[in-house]
C-alpha cells in the first residue's frame, strides 16, 4: 500500500515536528509557527490549484479578511482574548467562506487566464479598502493587537502557540485530505482534468469549483485569524499582490495536488523571506531565483523529486539491460 | 468645489492617464498576442526610471535619456522573451510565477545598483513651472505627458494599422492560430511585442520619474493599475488601452479626491464586473 505509507511519512514527520521544536531557540520556533501558518494558506490553495485546477492570483484576500477581523475585534472590542479566541476563529473562517461566496459569484464562471485576472483583482479590492479605508482598516499604519489570547493557557508563550497552530494546521491537512479523498474531491480533479467532458456525465461543474473556492475562503480566513495573533500586527502588507503570489509559489514548489507539498513549500519560502533576509541582504536573489528555477526544472515540485529519482534509475536499468541484451545478440 | 476644481482634477486624471497609457499600452499588446499575464512589466517601468537617471547623472542630458533607457529595457525584455517565456510554452500559471521571478531579480539588482533611497528625475527647465490658462495654472510637465502620450498613441496607430508588422500583430491577437496558419511568423510577432511593450513602460518610468519619483517597491506599486487599464479597456487593443487609461487616470484622482477612503476599491471594482461581465474588456473584440 503506497498511500499508506506515505501517510505513515507524513505522520512521522508531524511527530518530529511536536517534539523537536520545544528543543529549538525561540527564534526558530517562531519560525516554524509563520511557517506553520502559511502552510495552512498554501494548502487551501492547493484545494484550488493543485486539485481543480483553479490558479487563483488573490488568496491574499481571504488571509486579509480573517486578519483584519481579528484585529478590529481584538484592538477595539476587546474581544477574543479569552476562551472568545474559539469563537474569532469561527467567525474568521465563516467570513472568509462569505467572503469567497461572494467573490465566487464573479470569478468561477472565468477560466484560464480571465480567472487569474479577475482573483487578482478581487485581492486589490481587498488590499485598496485595507490600505484606504482608515476609519476601519487604520490604513497604511495598520493595527496592533493587545497581547494573545489567555485561557488557561497564555498563547502569549511562543511555544504553547506554536502547539496550537500546530493543532490547526494538523486539524486542516486533514480536513482537506478528507475532502480531496470524497467523491467530491474525486469530482474536483475531474474536473481540473476535462471539465467539460464532467458537465457532459452530468456534474454541475459550476457548483463544485464554487464549493471548492469557499472552503478555500474558509481555511484562508483561518490562516488570517492565526496570522493575526502571530504577527501582533495587521496592516495592508499582509494582503498585497505579492502575499498571494508567494502563497502559489509555496504550492508550485512544493508540489501542486498533494496537500504536503504546500506546507513543505511554505517551510522553504518562509525561511526564505523571514531567515535569509536577516542574514544577507541579497536575499531577494535567491528568492526569484527559487520562482524561476521551480518554474524552469521542477513542475512536479520538491516533492516530485523522489519519483523523478526513481524513474530516473529504473530507466538507466532498463536501457542498461537492453544494451546487454543487444551485446548478447549474435 | 467650483468649477476651478473640476477642471484641474480632470487635468490631473489626463495628465495621470497619459502615463498609465505608455505604461499599460505595452501590456495590452503583450496580453492580445501572447495571453501572457507578465508581472514584471512593473519592473521594466521602474528600471526605465532608474537607466534614464543614469544616463543623466553621467551626461547630463535628459533628452538622451528618454530613447536610453527605452531602448537598454526593450533589450531586457527582448532577452528574457526569447531565454526564458518562448521555451515555457502557454502555460499562465507557469508564466506568472516566472515573471514574478524575474519581478524579484530586477527588484533586488536595481536595489545593489542603484541604492533603496529614494530618487527624483527633474526634467529640463523648460519643462518645469507652470502656464496660465484661463485663470488656471497647469503644470508644463504634465501638458508635456499628454502631448507625448498622444504623439506616441498616433504613432502606434499608424503602425498598427498602416505597416505589414502591424497586421501581422493584429491577426495575431485576433486568432493566434490562424494566424500562424497563414504564414505569418507569430514568434517574431511576439518578440517584437514583448520588446515594444518593455520600450513603452520603460519610455513611461523614465517620464513618470519626474513625477512620482523612482523606488524600490513602485514596480508593484504600479502594475495592478496597469492590468486595471488593460481589463478595463480590453485586452490587444491600442483604443481600448487609451479610453482604459483614461477611465483608471480620471477614477484614481476623483476617487482620491471625492472619496478617499474607498478610492482604490472603486478602481478594482469596475476591473472585477467588466471581468465578470465582459472578458474581452469595453473595446476588445470578441
Amino acid at each position: 500500500m503506497k498511500n499508506r505509507r506515505n501517510i505513515l511519512i507524513v505522520i512521522a514527520a508531524l511527530l518530529a515536528l511536536a517534539i523537536v521544536t520545544p528543543y529549538s531557540s525561540s527564534y526558530v520556533i517562531t519560525l516554524i509557527t509563520h511557517a506553520l501558518v502559511f502552510a495552512i494558506l498554501a494548502m487551501s490553495l492547493d484545494l484550488l490549484l493543485g486539485y481543480t485546477g483553479l490558479p487563483s492570483l488573490g488568496q491574499a484576500a481571504f488571509l486579509g479578511m480573517g486578519a483584519y477581523l481579528t484585529a478590529i475585534l481584538a484592538a477595539d472590542y476587546g474581544f477574543g482574548l479569552g476562551w472568545s479566541f474559539w469563537v474569532v476563529i469561527v467567525l474568521g473562517m465563516l467570513l472568509g467562506a462569505a467572503t469567497a461566496a461572494f467573490f465566487g459569484l464573479f470569478a468561477i464562471r472565468a477560466t484560464g487566464v480571465y480567472f487569474l485576472m479577475i482573483t487578482l483583482a478581487l485581492g486589490m479590492c481587498v488590499w485598496g479598502l485595507a490600505y484606504r479605508w482608515n476609519s476601519v482598516t487604520g490604513g497604511d499604519n495598520g493595527i496592533n493587537l493587545p497581547p494573545r489570547p489567555e485561557f488557561g493557557i497564555s498563547l502569549a508563550n511562543d511555544l504553547t502557540f506554536f502547539y496550537v497552530v500546530f493543532g490547526f494546521f494538523v486539524a486542516t491537512l486533514a480536513t482537506l485530505y478528507v475532502i480531496v479523498r470524497s467523491p467530491f474531491g474525486r469530482s474536483l480533479e475531474g474536473i481540473r482534468e476535462r471539465e467539460l467532458r464532467m458537465r457532459i456525465l452530468g456534474y454541475n461543474t459550476w457548483l463544485h469549483k464554487y464549493i471548492a473556492y469557499i472552503i478555500a475562503g474558509a481555511f484562508g480566513g483561518l490562516a488570517g485569524v492565526l496570522w493575526a495573533q502571530m504577527n501582533g500586527l495587521v496592516s495592508p502588507e499582509d494582503v498585497i499582490l505579492t502575499t498571494s503570489v508567494d502563497a502559489l509559489l509555496m504550492v508550485v514548489l512544493g508540489g501542486p495536488g498533494t496537500l504536503v507539498g504546500g506546507a513543505i513549500g511554505a517551510l522553504v519560502v518562509t525561511f526564505l523571506r523571514d531567515y535569509l533576509s536577516t542574514l544577507v541582504h541579497w536575499w531577494q536573489y535567491v528568492l526569484g531565483g527559487v520562482y524561476v528555477l521551480t518554474i524552469l526544472y521542477l513542475p512536479g515540485g520538491l516533492i516530485g523529486i523522489p519519483a523523478r529519482v526513481r524513474n530516473w534509475r529504473a530507466r538507466g536499468k532498463e536501457t542498461s539491460s537492453s544494451i546487454s541484451l543487444k551485446e548478447g545478440r549474435p | 468645489m467650483d468649477t476651478q476644481f473640476w477642471v484641474i482634477q480632470a487635468f490631473n486624471g489626463v495628465s495621470y492617464g497619459a502615463l498609465l497609457f505608455l505604461l499599460a499600452s505595452g501590456l495590452s499588446l503583450i496580453f492580445g498576442v501572447m495571453r501572457i499575464v507578465n508581472l514584471s512589466h512593473g519592473s521594466y517601468f521602474l528600471l526605465g526610471g532608474y537607466v534614464a537617471l543614469s544616463v543623466i547623472w553621467s551626461t547630463g542630458s535628459w533628452v538622451l535619456a528618454l530613447p536610453v533607457a527605452a531602448l537598454v529595457i526593450a533589450g531586457v525584455g527582448l532577452v528574457m522573451e526569447r531565454i526564458f517565456l518562448r521555451p515555457l510554452g502557454f502555460d499562465p500559471l507557469r508564466q506568472v510565477l516566472l515573471t514574478v521571478g524575474f519581478a524579484f531579480l530586477f527588484q533586488q539588482g536595481a536595489l545593489d545598483i542603484w541604492g533603496g533611497d529614494p530618487l527624483n528625475i527633474d526634467p529640463p527647465e523648460p519643462l518645469t513651472g507652470s502656464t496660465v490658462v484661463g485663470g488656471i495654472y497647469l503644470p508644463r510637465y504634465r501638458i508635456f505627458m499628454i502631448s507625448l502620450a498622444v504623439v506616441m498613441g498616433l504613432l502606434l496607430w499608424l503602425a498598427m494599422e498602416k505597416t505589414r508588422m502591424g497586421a501581422m500583430v493584429r491577426a495575431a491577437v485576433d486568432d493566434s492560430e490562424m494566424a500562424r496558419g497563414v504564414g505569418i511568423d507569430t514568434s517574431r510577432v511576439s518578440m517584437f511585442i514583448f520588446a515594444l511593450g518593455a520600450f513603452l513602460a520603460a519610455l513611461g518610468g523614465a517620464i513618470g520619474g519626474a513625477f512620482f519619483g523612482v523606488y524600490p517597491g513602485l514596480d508593484f506599486e504600479i502594475l495592478p493599475l496597469a492590468f486595471a487599464v488593460v481589463i478595463i479597456g480590453g485586452m490587444g487593443s491600442l483604443a481600448g488601452a487609451a479610453a482604459g487609461s483614461l477611465i483608471v487616470g480620471l477614477a484614481d484622482n476623483f476617487g482620491k479626491a471625492l472619496f478617499p477612503e474607498v478610492s482604490y476599491f472603486t478602481l478594482y471594482a469596475p476591473m472585477v464586473l467588466i471581468l465578470a461581465l465582459k472578458p474581452t474588456g469595453l473595446f476588445g473584440r470578441d
